[in-house]
């Protein structure tokens, strides 16, 4: 029998294996041409004199004032790039201890009956649709926190990071439980021979031998909180002061771009201005991304060694 | 049957994987400053029973035990014993290195850290050398100290392991089947270290291959489908084997 395969052979197989080239193309394509509309459009602020009437580079980051529609406009982005972060932080803060705390009581604590039943429900929490949540943070939670905390302002930053904060969640429980479970159980076994208290060996032995993915998982989340905007829109207030008080009303760049693009006049410095803004968001993401990736080849080499 | 002091004994010891039987009836003295051998063939029970002497079988779900395991006269599956004390005790080596991902100083120093007392840096230090001496390994990495464990051969990760376990210093270790995933020269010197240790630790260890035993060995158990068919010196087990089945397990007619 001859070797040489016949003409049909592998035809089903290298059909699959074409289009899911094909798919895969098309998302990259995909992500480039988004990439390059923004880019577009933001463009006329470094290169279009008439543009530069209204807007250049230099101006948003002069004063601290986002005014862009009065009759002297200011594009100040301080404001804005502020509320991004505290925002941002604050959602950190919560969700960070919560979601990991989370991940590590269901991978080395719970008994299999409940950690069937926290896994669904965390992950339900993620299909909660941002608008819901939002909408949730802006009618109830807002005026609880309030009366609790005796706040000036229902709506602050607090406010808006705690819901953005259950937004994220889940993604980071998600992801930080399957990096503690991938640790080898020979680990836990070591750690207990030796004589190491269940918490301790979750905490000592297998929390940093995890630490690459759950601080990718960490930063997944960061991402998430920077990009994430209905929650904001609706929780934060949206009034874009130049304050480091987290108590304050607060705007963020996301809610920026979804409360004013709509009735922008099209082709303004106002327009690009906007623009501008998601080139910065889509630049911070990615460098977020950078960070995320660096930080885990960096944390795999010092853990599990140089050799591959 | 003499065999010197026994601090370890085990006593009508049965254990239980759900319903099946793993272990039946398990009774041995194991003399202290001497190494014990469990031999048997694949799926006998020899890990298990090993397991059984520092209580690292309750990890699995679903394991019950009978009977008792004593140490200095004390029953370890009482109620109110202390796991964590026990396995400070009762150390342990298993078959495959498994080093934390950490340095190779914070791996041997881990086990003292856990412990009640941590001493001063310059102690740990102390202790951190004294075993990895030990262990034979101290040449070895003496300038890598903080190098991650993972980065060394197989050989020297299973030493590191060893070195880990005699950090706390223990009074028993169990080893299971140790020097099974490494290359011969790593074996030879893994079982010339378990010649110089049992001068201070009384070792069990679990190995399925003959002539270690044969060679690293003072008494030798020798176990089938989770019964104990003979225990004694090794060297009457391997000359004048009391049983016909340990005379067919040691001269390669099954197993
Ligand atoms: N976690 C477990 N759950 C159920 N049965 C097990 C488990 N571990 C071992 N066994 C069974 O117990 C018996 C003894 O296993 P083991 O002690 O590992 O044998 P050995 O170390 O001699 O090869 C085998 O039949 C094995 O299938
Ligand atoms: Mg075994």
């Amino acid at each position: 029998m001859s070797l040489k395969k016949t003409r049909f052979k592998y035809l089903g197989e290298s059909l699959i294996e074409g289009n899911i080239k094909i798919t895969a193309i098309l998302a990259i394509i995909a992500v480039f041409l988004i990439f390059f509309f923004i880019l577009r459009e933001s463009l006329p602020i470094f290169f279009n004199g008439e543009v530069q009437q209204e807007i250049t580079f230099g101006k948003f980051f002069q004063g601290i004032q986002w005014q862009p529609v009065s009759d002297h406009p200011r594009f100040s982005l301080w404001p804005i790039i502020m509320g991004s972060l505290k925002v941002t932080m604050i959602a950190l803060v919560f969700a960070v201890p919560v979601a990991i705390g989370a991940a590590l009581y269901s991978s080395e604590f719970a008994g299999r009956r409940l950690k069937e039943f926290i896994k669904p429900v965390v992950e339900l929490l993620a299909g909660i649709p941002s608008v819901v949540l939002g909408f949730f943070a802006l009618i109830i939670m807002a005026s609880f926190l309030k009366n609790i905390f005796g706040w000036t302002y229902r709506l602050n930053a607090v406010n808006a990071g705690i819901a953005l904060g259950f937004a994220i969640i889940p993604a980071i429980y998600s992801l930080a439980e399957d990096a503690l479970n991938a640790v080898p159980k020979s680990f836990r076994e070591a750690a207990l021979g030796l004589g190491a208290t269940p918490w301790q060996t979750a905490v000592k032995v297998v929390l940093p031998a995890a630490l690459p993915g759950v601080s990718a998982a960490v930063l997944f989340g960061m991402g998430r909180a920077v990009g994430e905007t209905m929650v904001v829109l609706m929780a934060a207030g949206n009034a874009p002061l130049f304050s480091l008080n987290p108590l304050e009303s607060t705007r963020t760049m996301t809610a920026t771009i979804a409360a004013e693009l709509g009735e922008v006049v099209f082709g303004s410095g106002h327009y690009h201005a906007l623009f501008f803004i998601g080139l910065t968001l889509f630049t911070v993401t990615f460098v977020i991304n950078l960070i995320s990736w660096a930080l885990f080849d960096g944390l795999m080499s010092k853990l599990y060694g140089a050799k591959k | 049957m003499q065999t010197g002091i026994n601090r370890l004994e085990i006593k009508d010891f049965n254990l239980y994987y759900h319903r099946t039987k793993a272990l039946e009836d398990i009774s041995m003295m194991i003399p202290e400053k001497k190494v014990t051998a469990i031999i048997g063939p694949s799926g006998c029970g020899k890990s298990t029973l090993l397991r059984s002497i520092n209580r690292m079988n309750e990890m699995i779900d679903g394991v019950t035990v009978e009977g008792q395991v004593l140490l200095d006269g004390e029953d370890i599956y009482q109620q109110d014993i202390d796991v964590v004390e026990l396995r400070r005790k009762v150390g342990m080596v298993f078959q495959r290195p498994n080093p934390f991902p950490k340095s190779i100083f914070e791996n041997v120093a881990f086990g003292v850290r856990m412990g009640d007392n941590v001493p001063a840096k310059q102690k740990l230090e102390e202790v951190v050398e004294r075993s990895l001496k030990e262990a034979a390994i101290w040449d070895e990495v003496k300038d890598r100290l903080h190098r991650s464990a993972m980065e060394l051969s197989g050989g020297q990760q299973q030493r590191i392991c060893i070195a880990r376990a005699l950090a706390v210093e223990p009074e028993v270790i169990l080893m299971d089947e140790p020097a099974s995933a490494l290359d011969p020269i790593a074996t030879a010197k893994i079982e010339e270290l378990i010649f110089r240790l049992k001068e201070k630790y009384t070792i069990v260890i679990v190995t399925h291959n003959m002539q270690q035993a044969a060679r690293v060995s003072d008494f030798t158990a020798f176990l089938m489908l989770g019964k104990l068919v003979e225990f004694g010196p090794t060297e009457k087990m391997m000359t004048n084997p009391g049983s016909k089945l340990t005379e067919d397990y040691i001269t390669g007619r099954f197993g």
